[in-house]
């Protein structure tokens, strides 16, 4: 083996190394990378637990080198609220996806956000089910043909798409909020520094903290990786807009 | 020293001495003097109280505070009871140790607040999905429910199961001088070695009600069912009274026990020798035991405020070789001692 000047990319310590159950083109890979980075930089492996939700992202904690649980449908907020309150001293995230946080589960995110529980809550949000096979999710765009929504979802039916980011910030309990994707090197980036600064205002017990991430389904959205980057651009992001919704990390961070 | 207390506060002021420094709850009547005491209480013992948005969210914070292997109870009404339990088949699932308890009011539906015992099938036959169980502890006085509290954490914590302690509203609410159990050293308490608490120094652990190859599954169901084995053998709980050459034995439970105590002695004036077999573990139920005792007696009487479900255990249990009529009322309405002596009188005379 030749020899090794200077690493410049290598696998997080975070990530336990099992092989992804993801599908070809999902950002849920991307996004588990970047968490696994932002803990391994802020040396928080050692006291973070994690809380998976059920959804595709149902086996996160096997993905992760963290002590960590799976919680019943929608309900990972609350158990992170349990962990936290046992043990305050230590880090609590929970990963979600849009069917868990925006429809099941909406009480209890909302409820954890105007506690200010002091957890980071990671939101998938790719506007369909994807687990059960692509159904609609309160986050389906106005239009988008899912499996439950075949004619493409109509307001009359089924009301609009949920802006969980806009909503919790409205509460005082929410310390940082922000919406972002994953298209481009750039926006992962971004999205990284996003998902960085969410864990520092848990670190300093400022509130609760989101991250909504924009992401693909190309398996269910019936596209190619590229098309799905290209309609989450296009569609997605207009109506879901990217942004910090608040931060009141100022002065603090 | 014995002090006059309520019986949701005796439950709350028992748990605290035990150990228990973290509670999860959300009002409803008949035991909202429950976590209004434990939120005096807790801050002043540098223990967490936290009022949750509903039964659905108090159930898994129960599942998160559970799973760093601390102390953490709830408490609810039968409503509230349904509402946790999609949590309890989870926190079963995941061999999480915690204590519940239930005042049933009553039912079904929206029902009413006064004393009923009809939540007794959800609570010893399952109520959420899956092959499961959980220990059920019916203590019939307010000392008696006081007591149980340290047995109920550490058969949670030597199991890894929820323990549900299943009174009623007339337990909840009546007030009688109790002696308080003595106060444990939380910390004495050993972190168990399941527990999640960050992974400094250790591999990783990881606790699930999930896994998804039937044959692992499989795996941690029979290692369910290993558990469900060792705690029939070795917890089951019962008091007998004046079970020997009676003329008939009631079995009840809680608040309806209570009543029959009474009855024995009321009964004894018209000349009829009364027996109570009151089991204080309802699951596991005291089959055996009952089986016994239905070899020497023509009648075995079920009395409950419900309209006959512990009966179905009885039955069981008593396998035909005694008759087993009974006698129950519910919906909030508690059958007087006179009400049940003349079933019994009924009975024995027929």
């Amino acid at each position: 083996m030749a020899n090794v000047d200077k690493i410049v990319a290598q696998m997080p310590k975070s990530l336990s190394g099992k092989e992804f159950s993801y599908c070809p083109g999902c950002h849920h890979g991307i996004v588990h990378r970047l968490i696994a980075e932002v803990i391994d930089e802020l040396g928080i492996a050692g006291k973070t637990l994690m809380v998976a939700p059920v959804g595709c992202s149902v086996f996160a904690y096997e993905f992760f080198d963290l002590d960590g649980t799976v919680a019943a449908h929608g309900r990972a907020p609350a158990v992170a609220t349990g962990m936290k309150r046992a043990l305050p001293d230590r880090i609590v995230f929970t990963y979600q996806g849009d069917g868990d946080l925006a429809s099941i589960g909406a009480a209890e995110i909302v409820h954890a956000a105007n506690r200010g529980e002091n957890i980071t809550t990671i939101f998938i949000n790719n506007a369909v089910y994807g687990m059960t096979g692509g159904q609609m999710a309160p986050t389906t765009l106005i239009g988008q043909k899912t499996t439950t929504s075949p004619y493409g979802r109509n307001a009359k039916d089924n009301g609009y798409p949920i802006k969980m980011s806009e909503m919790l910030s409205t509460l005082d309990g929410s310390a940082y909020i922000e919406r972002v994707m994953v298209t481009t090197p750039q926006n992962v980036l971004k999205a990284k520094s996003a998902i960085k600064k969410a864990f520092e205002v848990q670190i300093k017990g400022l509130g609760f903290s989101m991250i909504e991430v924009l992401s693909t389904c190309p398996t269910n959205w019936g596209m190619t990786p590229i098309e799905s980057m290209k309609w989450l651009e296009e569609n997605m992001a207009k109506a879901f807009p990217l942004g910090v919704f608040v931060d009141k990390s100022k002065g603090v961070i | 020293m014995k002090m006059l207390m309520k019986g949701t506060e005796a439950i709350a002021e028992a748990a605290i001495r035990v150990g228990c420094r973290l509670y999860f709850g959300y009002p409803i009547t008949p035991q909202s003097e429950l976590p209004e005491y434990m939120s005096r209480r807790m801050p002043q013992v540098k223990g967490m109280f936290l009022q949750s948005e509903s039964e659905v969210a108090t159930v898994n914070m129960v599942y998160g505070a559970a799973c760093t292997g601390s102390r953490v109870m709830t408490s609810t009404s039968s409503p509230g009871f349904s509402l946790m339990m999609e949590g309890i088949s989870y926190m079963a699932g995941a061999e999480l140790p915690a204590v519940f308890i239930n005042v049933m009011r009553g039912g079904p539906g929206l029902g009413d607040i006064q004393p009923a015992q009809s939540d007794y099938f959800q609570a010893t036959k399952g109520g959420g999905h899956g092959d499961y169980k959980m220990i059920v502890l019916a203590p019939h006085t307010l000392q008696e429910a006081a007591n149980i509290m340290g047995d109920a954490f550490d058969l949670a914590f030597k199991y890894r199961m929820i323990v549900t302690i299943l009174v009623d509203g007339m337990i909840g609410q009546m007030m009688e001088p109790i002696e308080l159990p003595e106060w444990k050293n939380i910390e004495e308490f050993k972190i168990p070695d399941w527990a999640l608490t960050g992974t400094q120094g250790r591999k990783p652990r990881k606790i699930t009600s999930f896994d998804i190859d039937p044959y692992e599954l499989e795996e941690m169901n029979l290692r369910y069912q290993a558990t469900y084995k060792k705690v029939i053998e070795n917890e089951i709980k019962y008091e007998e009274i004046n079970t020997q050459n009676a003329d008939i034995i009631v079995v009840a439970y809680g608040t309806m026990a209570r009543i029959v105590k009474t009855v024995i002695e009321m009964a004894k004036h018209d000349g009829v020798n009364v027996g109570l077999f009151r089991p204080i573990t309802l699951w596991p139920f005291p089959y055996d035991k009952l089986s016994n005792l239905s070899e020497h007696v023509k009648n075995i009487l079920t009395v409950e405020m419900s309209y006959g479900q512990m009966i179905e255990d009885v039955k069981l249990a008593v396998s035909g070789k005694a008759n087993t009529p009974f006698y129950g009322r519910s919906a909030g309405v508690v059958p007087t001692p006179v009400e049940v002596l003349e079933a019994i009188k009924k009975i024995v005379r027929r």
